[in-house]
C-alpha cells in the first residue's frame, strides 16, 4: 500500500510539464483501472450494500469486515455476473479493486483506508444498462488519538454510554434513571463544545447542571486521556461532527 | 576528413581566434557552469515542495502567522543520542502546523496527534525510510543494501515497542503481538531477550508427553499430529504437515517410550458411574465454573468460554475415561504445574463430570484411523523426526533432549538487512512483507524449512509482526533514560500450609498477587486488609457472586473447615496493605446522624447508586459489587481508603477517584459500614 501511496506521491524530476501534469491529478484517483479477464456477463440497474459500511476501523489497516454489495435489476432481482468497480480518495486501497458480481448478486471487497484518521467516502459503481450507478459508502478511520479514546472508551464509559449488551458485558444503560448520551449520538453532543465535554468529563455532571450519575475522572484519567475520549467521540458522531473550517477526509 | 578539420579549424578561429573573443567565450562557459548549481537547487524536488506549500498557505485566513513560520532551505532535526538525521520536515512543511489539521494533500498535512513531538524524536524511528535523504524516491521506497522503506501504517506500533517494553494502553496490536509470542509459543524454538537483558518467557503450557499413553491413544495422537485445528479450533499447536507415515512413527514413538503413573487409573467408590439425571453433568460443569477457562463449540460453531485451559468440544474423543477420573480426582498427580485448580470433588461428582465430558465426542473425529503396533524401525524413525521438527522444544518427551537455540534467535529481527534476506518472486522488498509472509507460510520458503504452519488470522499475523519488527537495534542502542521497562513478572510463592493450598487451588492462574499470577479476578495482594475473615470464610465455603452481571466467576473447591481456617487465617495475616492503618475507627461510626449523611451523599452528590446496588429493591446499577452487605464484607479502614484513591490500592481500577473530602469519606464509610445485609442471601443465577 506504502508503496502504491508513494508512487502517487512522487514528483520525478522531469520538469514543469510533468509538475503540471502531476497538479491536474491531484487526487491519485484509485481503483478504476479495468482488471484484465474481468469481462461482465449482465448489467444491473440497482446497487445496495448488504454489509460492511459504516465500520470504524483504524488508518492503514483493513477494516475488520469485508465490504458486501449486491447488484439488482429493475425488479429487484439480483443480477450474477455484473461488473463491480470500487473507487475511494487517495490512500484507501480495495482487494479486489474490480470484482464480478457472484451467483448471489453480491460483489466483496476488503477495504484498507488511508493514513488519514476521518470519514472515508468510497463509492461502488455498476455500469448500468444506459448510465453507471453509483452506492456511496461511508467508512471512518480512527487514528492513534481516537483510538486511544475508543479503547479508554470502552474501558470507562461504555458500559453505561453503550445500550447495546454483548456477551462479555452487561449494558448499565436501562438501569440508569438518567439516560447517558451515546458517543454516536452527534444530534446532542455535537452541539457541545470541546471545554464543555472538557468539564463534564473532569468535573463530573453537575459541572454542567446534569446529572450526579456522570461521575468526575479529572484524577483518574489524565488530560491527554481526556482529550483523546474527545477526539473519538467527535470521530465516530452520526451525524458527522464539523468544527469550523474543517472538512472530511476528502473533499 | 579534410572536411572535418577544415570545419573544426574554423570554429576554433571563430571562437579562439583573438585573445578578446576567446577571453569572452571562457568566461560564458564559466558562467553557465557557476550556475548550474543554483539551477539545480532551484530545479530540486524539495524546492518545488516549498513553493507548493507556499502557494496552499497563500490563501489561507492564517496565512501571515503560516509565513511567519516558514523558513526556506532544508530541514534537519539531528538527535546524535538516538542517531537520527531526519530531513523529512523539509518536504512535510505543516506537521506541527496545528491550523493545517484540514489538509489532506500530502506533504503538506498536519501529524496526527501522538503523545511525542517530533523535535524529540524525530520520524525514522517509527516511521523507517531513509531519514537523511532529499528526494521522495530515495526517502520513502530505497531498497538499496542496508536500506529499509517506509514502514507501511498497518506496523506503525512497532515504533513504540522500541522503548516500551510495558503495555501501552493506545497500542493494542503492539500488545497483543507480544503476548503472542508467548502464548502461541514463539520463544519456545526462537529465544528472544529483550533491550533489558530479560529473556522473554513462553506463557502457554504445553504438556508433557512423558505418560502420553495413560492419557490418550496412539490413533488420537495420530489424526492430532496430522491436523490439530480439525480436533480444536483455539488451539496453539502449529501443523508440522506430517505425512501420514511420519505421523503415525512420531506417535508410535510417543507411545512406546510412555511411562505409566500410578495415580492415573483412579479407582472410584461409586455404585453408578453415571447419573440417573442427565441434568446433572451439565449443571456441575457450569456450577463448577469450568466455562471460565475451557471454551466449547456451540452448535453455531462459535467458541463459548475463556482460552485458559484446552477447547474441550470433543475430549471425549481424546481422554481415556480412567485417566480423565483421576485427572478430576487430583490434576496434579499428572502434572505437577497444571494452572487446573484441585477441585476436591466427591467421587460421585467425578463420576458425573468424567461422564459428562466423555459424551462430548465427534463420532466422524478419526472414525478411519486404525493403526497396528509400531515396528522397531517406525519407532526409530519417530524418533529421529521427532529430533528434526523439535518437538521436545515445547514438550518434555521420553528419550529426547530439549534442543538449546532450536531455531534463529529473534532479539535483532527487526534490523535484519534485506541483504540477508531471500525474497520470494513477487514479494514486496521490504523486511515487514517478509516477516509477514514467514508467519503465513513458513514453508513457502522451502520444503527444509521446519517451521510449521500456525493458523492465524490477518489481525494475529500483523500483530505478530508489530511485535517483531519493534526488536531493532535501534531499541538496543537506545540511551536507557529512555527506555520504559515491563513490569516484570515476580516468582511469589505463597508459604507454609496455606500456599500449598494455594498452589492445589492454582489461585494465581485467576488472581494476581505481589505481581504474579492471572488477571481474571481481583488482585489479592491487599486482601487481609480488606475483608473481614466470617466473610471469607463463608465465601470460600460458598463462593456467592458480588458481580451480577460478571461471567467468569469463582468456582467452589469444597474445601474442609480446616483448610478453609488456614487458607483465610493465612490471607487476613499475610496479604495487609502497609498504607491502611489497621487501627482505624470512624469516632461517631454508628451515630444514625453520620449514616444518614452518608446516605445522602450515595445517593445525591456522589450517586453511586449508578454502578453500585445497595437495596436490592430499587438500585439497578450493575457495575461494581453489589454492596447489600458490604458492612460484613469489608473493613471501616479499606472502605475509607479505597473512597479517598481506589487507584492507590488498586491500579486501573475503573472506580473513579472522586477527591472526597475527610468529612464526606468518613460519612460514606459510615453508611456503607452499617449495610450488614439480612443474613446470607446471595444473588444467585
Amino acid at each position: 500500500m506504502t508503496r502504491q501511496f508513494a508512487s502517487c506521491m512522487t514528483f520525478r524530476p522531469y520538469g514543469w510539464v510533468t509538475l503540471l501534469a502531476l497538479t491536474t491529478l491531484v487526487g491519485c484517483q484509485r481503483g478504476a483501472s479495468p482488471a484484465p479477464g474481468l469481462k461482465a456477463t449482465a448489467t444491473g440497474t440497482a446497487i445496495v450494500e448488504s454489509s460492511g459500511g459504516h465500520q470504524i476501523g483504524v488508518t492503514g489497516t483493513a477494516l475488520n469486515d469485508p465490504l458486501v454489495v449486491q447488484v439488482n435489476d429493475d425488479q429487484g432481482t439480483d443480477v450474477t455476473g455484473a461488473l463491480v468497480e470500487f473507487h475511494g480518495p487517495a490512500g484507501v486501497n480495495f482487494d479486489p479493486a474490480v470484482v464480478l458480481t457472484d451467483s448471489s448478486g453480491q460483489a466483496t471487497t476488503t477495504v484498507t483506508l488511508g493514513a488519514f484518521a476521518g470519514r472515508y467516502k468510497l463509492s461502488v459503481v455498476t455500469p448500468g444498462k444506459s448510465h453507471p450507478v453509483t452506492l456511496e459508502v461511508v467508512e471512518t478511520a480512527l487514528g492513534y488519538q481516537q483510538r486511544l479514546g475508543s479503547i479508554l472508551a470502552d474501558k470507562y464509559c461504555n458500559r453505561c454510554h453503550d445500550p447495546e449488551s454483548s456477551p462479555e458485558r452487561v449494558s448499565n444503560y436501562d438501569n440508569l434513571a438518567v439516560k447517558p448520551h451515546p458517543f454516536t449520538e452527534g444530534d446532542t453532543l455535537n452541539k457541545m463544545s470541546d471545554a464543555d465535554l472538557t468539564s463534564i468529563i473532569v468535573h463530573g455532571g453537575p459541572a454542567l447542571n446534569r446529572s450526579a450519575l456522570m461521575p468526575p475522572y479529572g484524577t483518574t484519567l489524565s488530560a491527554a486521556d481526556v482529550r483523546a475520549l474527545i477526539a473519538y467521540t467527535r470521530a465516530v458522531a452520526d451525524p458527522p461532527y464539523q468544527p469550523a473550517g474543517t472538512v472530511y477526509a476528502r473533499k | 576528413m579534410q572536411r572535418i578539420k577544415t570545419i573544426l579549424s574554423s570554429a576554433w578561429t571563430a571562437l579562439f581566434g583573438d585573445p578578446v573573443r576567446a577571453f569572452g567565450v571562457v568566461s560564458l562557459v564559466l558562467l553557465i557552469a557557476l550556475a548550474i548549481a543554483p539551477a539545480k537547487e532551484h530545479f530540486s524536488e524539495w524546492h518545488r515542495y516549498q513553493r507548493q506549500y507556499l502557494k496552499l498557505i497563500h490563501n489561507r485566513g492564517d496565512a501571515l502567522s503560516l509565513q511567519r513560520r516558514f523558513q526556506p532551505g532544508i530541514h534537519q532535526i539531528w538527535l546524535p543520542n538516538l542517531g537520527v538525521v531526519d530531513r523529512c520536515t523539509t518536504c512535510h512543511l505543516g506537521l506541527n502546523e496545528a491550523g493545517l489539521a484540514d489538509v489532506h494533500q500530502q506533504p503538506f498535512s498536519k501529524h496526527p496527534a501522538i503523545p511525542h513531538s517530533l523535535d524529540g524524536f524525530g520520524c525514522v524511528i517509527c516511521h523507517g525510510g531513509q531519514g537523511a535523504a532529499t528526494t521522495v524516491s530515495e526517502a520513502h521506497s530505497s531498497e538499496r543494501a542496508g536500506e529499509e522503506p517506509i514502514l507501511p501504517a498497518r506496523y506503525i506500533e512497532s515504533g513504540c515497542g522500541q522503548c516500551h517494553q510495558d503495555q501501552l494502553p493506545g497500542t493494542p496490536q503492539l500488545n497483543l503481538g507480544r503476548s503472542m509470542l508467548r502464548r502461541y509459543g514463539c520463544v519456545h524454538c526462537h529465544a528472544i531477550t529483550l533491550p533489558d537483558g530479560t529473556k522473554v518467557v513462553a506463557t502457554d503450557h504445553p504438556p508433557s508427553l512423558a505418560h502420553i499413553a495413560d492419557k490418550t491413544t496412539r490413533e488420537w495422537i495420530f489424526s492430532w499430529l496430522k491436523d490439530p485445528q480439525a480436533y480444536s479450533a483455539s488451539t496453539t499447536m502449529p501443523d508440522f504437515k506430517l505425512s501420514d507415515t511420519d505421523a503415525s512413527d512420531i506417535s508410535a514413538y510417543l507411545v512406546s517410550t510412555s511411562t505409566p503413573l500410578p495415580g492415573d487409573n483412579a479407582t472410584l467408590d461409586v455404585k453408578s458411574a453415571m447419573s440417573a439425571d442427565p441434568s446433572a453433568g451439565p449443571s456441575l460443569y457450569g456450577e463448577s465454573f469450568c466455562s471460565s477457562c475451557h471454551a466449547v463449540q456451540n452448535a453455531a460453531g462459535n467458541l463459548v468460554g475463556g482460552d485458559l485451559g484446552p477447547e474441550l468440544t470433543r475430549i471425549g474423543n481424546k481422554a481415556k475415561p480412567e485417566w480423565l477420573k483421576a485427572w478430576l480426582q487430583n490434576p496434579r498427580t499428572y502434572d505437577a504445574t497444571t494452572p487446573m485448580p484441585h477441585y476436591r470433588f466427591t467421587p460421585q461428582q467425578i463420576a458425573i463430570l468424567a461422564g459428562y465430558l466423555q459424551g462430548k465426542s465427534d463420532s466422524d473425529y478419526g472414525a478411519n484411523v486404525h493403526l497396528d503396533p509400531g515396528t522397531a524401525v517406525q519407532i526409530a524413525h519417530g524418533r529421529k523426526l521427532i529430533v528434526e521438527l523439535g518437538c521436545a522444544a515445547c514438550h518434555e518427551i521420553n528419550g529426547v533432549q530439549k534442543p538449546e537455540n532450536f531455531a534463529p534467535e529473534l532479539s535483532s529481527i527487526g534490523s535484519k538487512p534485506l541483504a540477508q534476506i531471500l525474497f520470494l518472486p513477487g514479494m514486496e522488498h521490504a523486511l515487514s512483507s517478509y516477516i509477514v509472509t514467514k508467519i503465513r507460510q513458513p514453508r513457502a520458503f522451502g520444503t527444509s524449512v521446519k517451521m510449521p504452519q500456525f493458523t492465524l488470522t490477518t489481525a494475529q499475523t500483523d500483530a505478530l509482526t508489530t511485535a517483531l519488527l519493534a526488536l531493532t537495534s535501534r531499541s538496543r542502542s537506545m540511551p536507557d533514560s529512555l527506555r520504559v521497562a515491563e513490569i516484570q513478572e515476580t516468582n511469589y510463592q505463597p508459604a507454609g500450609h496455606a500456599g500449598k493450598l494455594m498452589t492445589e487451588l492454582a489461585c494465581l492462574s485467576c488472581h494476581r498477587i505481589n505481581e504474579r499470577g492471572g488477571d481474571m479476578a481481583p488482585d489479592l495482594s491487599w486482601e487481609g486488609s480488606a475483608i473481614q475473615q466470617q466473610w471469607l470464610v463463608g465465601f470460600l465455603k460458598n463462593p456467592n457472586t458480588l458481580r451480577p452481571a460478571l461471567i467468569r466467576r469463582m468456582p467452589r473447591f469444597n474445601l474442609s473447615d480446616n483448610d478453609n481456617k488456614e487458607l483465610t487465617d493465612y490471607i487476613l495475616a499475610v496479604y495487609q496493605s502497609p498504607s491502611i492503618d489497621p487501627d482505624f475507627t470512624l469516632p461517631a461510626m454508628n451515630a444514625a446522624e453520620t449514616v444518614e449523611h452518608g446516605r445522602q451523599l450515595f445517593y445525591s452528590k456522589y450517586a453511586c447508586q449508578a454502578c453500585h446496588i445497595v437495596d436490592a429493591k430499587t438500585d439497578k446499577g450493575y457495575i461494581g459489587p453489589t454492596l447489600t452487605q458490604v458492612g460484613s464484607r469489608l473493613t471501616a479502614a479499606w472502605v475509607y481508603a479505597w473512597l479517598r484513591n481506589p487507584q492507590a490500592l488498586r491500579p486501573g481500577t475503573i472506580e473513579p477517584n472522586q477527591n472526597l473530602s475527610d468529612d464526606d469519606a468518613r460519612a460514606l464509610t459510615a453508611f456503607l459500614m452499617s449495610l450488614k445485609g439480612p443474613g446470607r442471601r446471595g444473588t444467585k443465577q
